[in-house]
């Protein structure tokens, strides 16, 4: 098992993460932030409180979206679904969609296509803490990236939230 | 998740976790039917057939909402207008049906037992809308989740069942799983209308003075009184009937405490129950209609990965 990132640096990454997206979006009110559940669900909550703490006086848009009815492998295995709360329109909103690890791509896609549902944002980025490159299945490419590795399709990075630090094997 | 079951024939054969993992999964859909696009995804390569052999309002449009909230095609047939008239028999419509590609069956029919003998004949998932008097299994789902959602858990509610048990399939199907999940249940009504030896069969109180039976309630789901099930003189009229075992807000009102009051619909208004009680707030019984969508899409959802 090989470590990618420790408790020191995955804290240091997601104040990054925190930090890049308030670089890009100066009117911060006009963006809603969506994690994905389950994983994403972890970096979105500290994003989101190192956000409220800097933007103090600002509204943040958190919301939390489950893709299983969206998923394209619902015949190869059932998932567990998981709360969906949106308590917001995303019309003509900035939407950052945040999620723990990229992988294939297909999470991702079937998060814009469960979006979608919620009304038509004015743009979609996304967010995620690890890229795993050249193990994509789709054309789909983060905005925001804590790091990017290289790995083979057999190994797997987990984002261990209890011991936080991100681990392969 | 994987439900222990190909299809959904009746309560009796599910697990108290098949019962969870519905009611969880149904939880979850009742939010997409929030949302201001009502629709997923998950059954677009699904076709599913809706045949209804007996009369249906509530069940047969909740089963087609909730089959194209999940973008499945559909296609309902009804005995009337069908080839039955011409001698076809159930087998062989239901054949040439799947000879077309489609791959769930939803029935709800007069005789008890037709879901399972065609269980054993064909390939596709089948799901029991009602049948006969056996069971109603979707009903019984959505009304655990009705209480659920009003009141928390199951385990240990007192849920009496009034009126006519003997010809009730929702009364047989909520038995099953209220005891499966661990609920006191009692049968209340007229001796005539509550089978013998029920208490030794299913484990359930009886009790045949409807005060004492609200008394001990917390949840008291009141059925309909099934004249077209009836061939014989069970009680001596519907005023009589009324009298003694229909349901007004002055009885209500002289119980010291407030219960949840449903019904599996269609209300006959003024015989098992009276107006002011069926439109007050203790009375769910539009809820039971609108998780009925949900607890269906679970149930579609969740079986429709067996029949690919």
């Amino acid at each position: 098992m090989q470590t990618i990132l420790d408790k020191n640096q995955l804290h240091l990454t997601i104040q990054r993460l925190a930090h890049q997206l308030i670089e890009n979006h100066p009117d911060i009110e006009n963006t809603a932030l969506i994690g994905i559940q389950t994983g994403g669900i972890y970096l979105a909550d500290k994003i989101v409180e190192i956000l409220r703490e800097i933007q103090k006086d600002k509204k943040i848009l958190y919301g939390k979206l489950d893709i299983t009815f969206y998923r394209d492998d619902i015949r190869k295995e059932h998932h567990v679904p998981n709360q969906t709360v949106i308590l917001f329109s995303i019309e003509n909103k900035k939407v950052v969609l945040i999620d723990d690890v990229l992988f294939t791509g297909r999470t991702i896609r079937a998060a814009m296509d469960a979006l979608q549902d919620f009304g038509r944002p004015q743009k979609v980025e996304l967010c995620v803490l690890i890229d795993r490159k050249s193990s994509r299945q789709l054309p789909i490419q983060p905005d925001y990236c804590g790091k990017a590795i290289d790995s083979i399709i057999s190994e797997t990075v987990k984002v261990k939230w209890d011991r936080e630090e991100v681990v392969l094997f | 998740m994987q439900l222990s079951t190909k299809h959904l024939l009746g309560i009796k054969d599910l697990q108290k976790s098949d019962i969870e993992s519905i009611i969880t999964t149904a939880k979850e859909f009742k939010e997409v039917l929030q949302r201001p696009i009502k629709k997923v995804p998950s059954l677009r390569d699904t076709t599913i057939v809706n045949l209804f052999y007996e009369n249906s309002t509530r069940t047969r449009i909740s089963f087609e909402l909730a089959e194209k909230r999940l973008s499945a095609d559909t296609i309902n047939f009804s005995s009337l207008g069908s080839s039955i008239t011409k001698g076809e028999t159930l087998l062989d419509t239901v054949n040439n049906i799947l000879s077309m590609k489609v791959d769930m069956v939803v029935m709800r029919h007069s005789a008890s037992g037709a879901p399972h003998f065609l269980a054993k004949h064909i390939p596709s998932a089948i799901i029991n809308a009602g049948d006969g008097i056996n069971e109603h299994p979707t009903q019984a789902l959505l009304d655990a989740f009705s209480i659920q959602e009003k009141s928390g858990s199951l385990e240990g509610k007192r849920v009496v069942l009034i009126g006519d048990i003997m010809h009730s399939r929702v009364a047989l199907s909520n038995i099953y799983l209220l005891k499966k999940m661990g609920a006191e249940v009692m049968v209340a009504g007229p001796p005539t209308l509550i089978p013998k030896h029920i208490t030794e069969a299913l484990d359930v109180q009886v009790e045949y003075n409807l005060k004492k039976a609200l008394q001990w309630c917390d949840v008291a789901n009141i059925l309909r009184i099934q004249l077209e099930r009836q061939n014989q003189v069970l009680f001596s009229s519907l005023r009589e009937y009324s009298l003694a075992y229909g349901i007004n807000k002055k009885l209500l009102d002289s119980l010291n405490k407030e219960i949840i009051i449903m019904h599996p619909g269609p209300i006959n208004r003024g015989v098992e129950i009276d107006s002011d009680v069926a439109d007050s707030n203790q009375s769910i019984i539009l809820q039971q209609v609108e998780n009925g969508v949900a607890i269906r899409m679970a149930v579609l959802y969740l079986l429709s990965g067996k029949s690919h």
